[in-house]
């Protein structure tokens, strides 16, 4: 059985031609979950192909910076460069266990676009992806990376023209396209089973930390640190650790700061609403109008947040916390600097909120932060902030 | 009698419902609309409270829907709006709009303030029966129907629960996809009316991609006993920027012209 609901929160606020659907994923999943081929061909791609298992990299300089033992979940390491081929990878396959054989995607930044037209590719399905205007000129190598994948790519002229305009578009294409096409969402949003089978395909990442910290610390961490935007690499980093002692903290963008408009952290500055299929937290005025929001890092520049997020939330089983633009940038340099590793900005949040709580951790604390991208693809917006052409 | 039911009940050829978003192009402006149409023969006015993400709607009703954000429309007003609609003409209102709208106001309070300017049924695209319970209740209390949909992708098995908890009518959409102006209606739009219209007392109206008087004669051959039309008409709003006269003629002419009326 999937959860319709965690807690009070999730659910599915869609119009009713896509009910049945939602119904005909569900029970799919299920099936797929009890499929050993579907298995198989799952864990031979993510072996294979996406470069499974992620090390978790012991991090001598910032341990001796941070005063506790301190170690990154590598999924900037992945094909991609980011945790978001775990999903897309389950959900191609999902899909062609289906019998759906055309898939589309909505992309803010374009990683998520990125890596499904990189499954759609490898699994020979058709892929377009719905991109807002405004990201597509922000980030026009990642258009161009997804259409040298043979993906297409639809820009989003509507409303804010950014991430959130692009999930009501690829919606609006499901809604009319609904018997042959799947819609690879890229985060654990949206309508139930969504959130599930996201968190479910991420999950990979918890499991393999767990393992891995219990061979080299013989324990559990005690504090895992992993962003939060809509919230999938979180979700996967924590679902196997809930309630089982680690304390578990989701990062979001406090961008400009939590006290102006511009920022984009939806549990700690924002109040519960139904958004793009769920309920959960969100961004909103007085009249339940949503609102736009700011990071420095595309990926968390969002409005709303996993329901099993708001969920965690309520029962306290995950803290959430926010980091500025500001920060976020130092813990880039710093990380770029004394370790080697350019983090993607959104994970840089997570760098930098684990900076500021390891202290309490002492030097026998053990802290695990989710690197869930390399920061390849910000080296040239960061460039410019330097001043660098 | 309901004012719903009475529109049905009282009819000579198939109710017009027209739609429009509250606050399109102006506040002001849409009122004047809806004078309008009910004065061109509309029978059934639906009245949408605009929303940032109008995720079950076509490039046309998106654009009135930001205009009418533009124009600075609200809850409030879109509740002022429906009262002065009901103080021109005693035509059903079905206030339509999207979950959060609702949710924010409060189930109750939203029902309450519905009902206290009029409004005579609720219509919420993204809340199907599923998530509904609150809102029904608190729909009922206050005496409106709650319109629940069926689509073309909805089964037989699914279409006997949607129907068991219906009221006032029963919206069947008539294509898979977003609202917006289509020159054809599917193929399978004559059957799927009459299944339904077997499946149900309640009556039956047709909406998404109607647009053309012979639409109207169609699913009026067919059995359904309204047609809503929504793009056709916000098209025209946004085809005429500088609102005024000319733009109240061409809603006018076009809604008597789907009527029927010389």
């Amino acid at each position: 059985m999937i959860q319709r609901r965690f807690g009070a929160f999730g659910g599915q606020y869609v119009p009713e031609t896509l009910m049945e659907t939602l119904v005909e994923l569900e029970e799919a999943y299920r099936r797929a979950r009890q499929d050993p081929t579907f298995l198989r061909r799952l864990s031979f791609y993510l072996t294979e192909y996406a470069g499974r298992e992620t090390p978790l990299t012991y991090c001598a300089n910032l341990s001796h910076d941070l005063g506790c033992r301190v170690y990154l979940k590598r999924e900037d390491l992945l094909h991609g460069g980011a945790h978001k081929i775990n999903n897309t990878l389950g959900q191609g396959l999902l899909a062609e266990f289906m019998g759906k054989r055309r898939l589309i995607a909505e992309t803010g930044a374009g990683q998520h676009g990125v890596a499904t037209a990189m499954a759609g590719a490898v699994l020979g399905l058709p892929v377009e992806v719905y991109m807002g205007e405004v990201d597509t000129e922000r980030q026009r190598l990642n258009v161009y990376r997804m259409r040298l994948l043979g993906a297409t790519v639809h820009p989003v002229a509507s409303g804010t023209r950014t991430l959130k305009d692009a999930v009501n578009e690829a919606m609006r294409d499901w809604v009319t396209n609904v018997r042959g096409t799947h819609y690879l969402i890229g985060s654990c949003v949206g309508p139930h089973p969504f959130p599930s089978i996201v968190r479910d395909f991420q999950s990979v990442i918890g499991e393999e930390t767990r393992q891995q910290v219990l061979e080299r610390e013989g324990r559990l961490p005690d504090m895992i640190v992993a962003c939060v935007g809509g919230g999938s690499n979180a979700a996967g980093m924590f679902a196997p650790f809930i309630g089982a002692g680690p304390a578990l903290v989701g990062v979001e963008a406090a961008g400009a700061g939590l006290g102006t408009p511009r920022h984009g952290a939806s549990i700690c500055g924002g109040s519960p609403g139904i958004f793009q299929g769920a309920f959960s937290y969100l961004l909103q005025d007085g009249d339940g109008q949503v609102r736009e929001t700011h990071s420095v890092a595309a990926g968390l520049d969002y409005p709303g947040v996993g329901p099993e997020h708001a969920s965690w939330k309520e029962s306290g089983a995950v803290r959430y916390e926010a980091v500025t633009d500001r920060e976020a940038l130092d813990a880039f340099r710093y990380l770029s600097r004394r370790e080697g590793i350019i983090p993607a900005l959104e994970s840089a949040h997570a760098v930098a909120y684990a900076c500021r709580a390891a202290a309490d951790l002492g030097p026998d604390g053990i802290l695990v932060i989710n690197l869930s991208g390399r920061g390849d693809k910000d080296v040239p917006d960061v460039a410019r902030m330097d001043g660098v052409a | 009698m309901s004012r719903l039911a009475a529109a049905f009940a009282d009819r000579d050829g198939p109710v017009f419902v027209g739609f429009l978003v509250a606050g399109d192009p102006d506040p002001a402006m849409s009122l004047a609309v809806a004078k309008t149409m009910i004065d061109a023969g509309a029978g059934i006015l639906e009245v949408a409270i605009p929303f940032s993400d109008p995720m079950a709607d076509g490039p046309i009703i998106q654009q009135a829907h930001e205009r009418a954000l533009a124009a600075g429309m609200t809850p409030d007003a879109a509740f002022d709006l429906v009262q002065a609609i009901r103080g021109y003409a005693p035509v059903p209102v079905v206030l339509f709009t999207y979950a959060n709208i609702v949710f924010r106001q409060g189930w109750e309070r939203f029902a309450a303030r519905a009902a206290g300017a009029g409004a005579d049924a609720l219509l919420v695209v993204d809340l199907p029966p599923e998530e509904s319970g609150d809102l029904a209740a608190a729909a009922a209390r206050h005496g409106l129907d709650l319109i629940r949909l069926i689509a073309p992708t909805t089964s037989a098995a699914r279409r006997r629960r949607v129907l068991a908890g219906a009221s006032g009518f029963v919206y069947l959409v008539a294509v898979e996809g977003v609202t917006g102006v289509r020159d054809d209606l599917p193929a399978y739009l004559a059957d799927l009316i009459r299944t339904v219209r077997q499946e149900t007392r309640l009556p039956l109206a047709v909406g998404f991609g109607v647009s053309r008087p012979g639409h109207v004669q169609a699913i009026a051959a067919a059995g359904a006993d309204a047609v809503v039309v929504g793009s056709a008409i916000t098209r025209i709003i946004g085809e005429h920027p500088d609102g005024g006269t000319k733009m109240l003629q061409a809603v006018g002419d076009y809604v008597a012209a789907m009527v029927g009326r010389p």
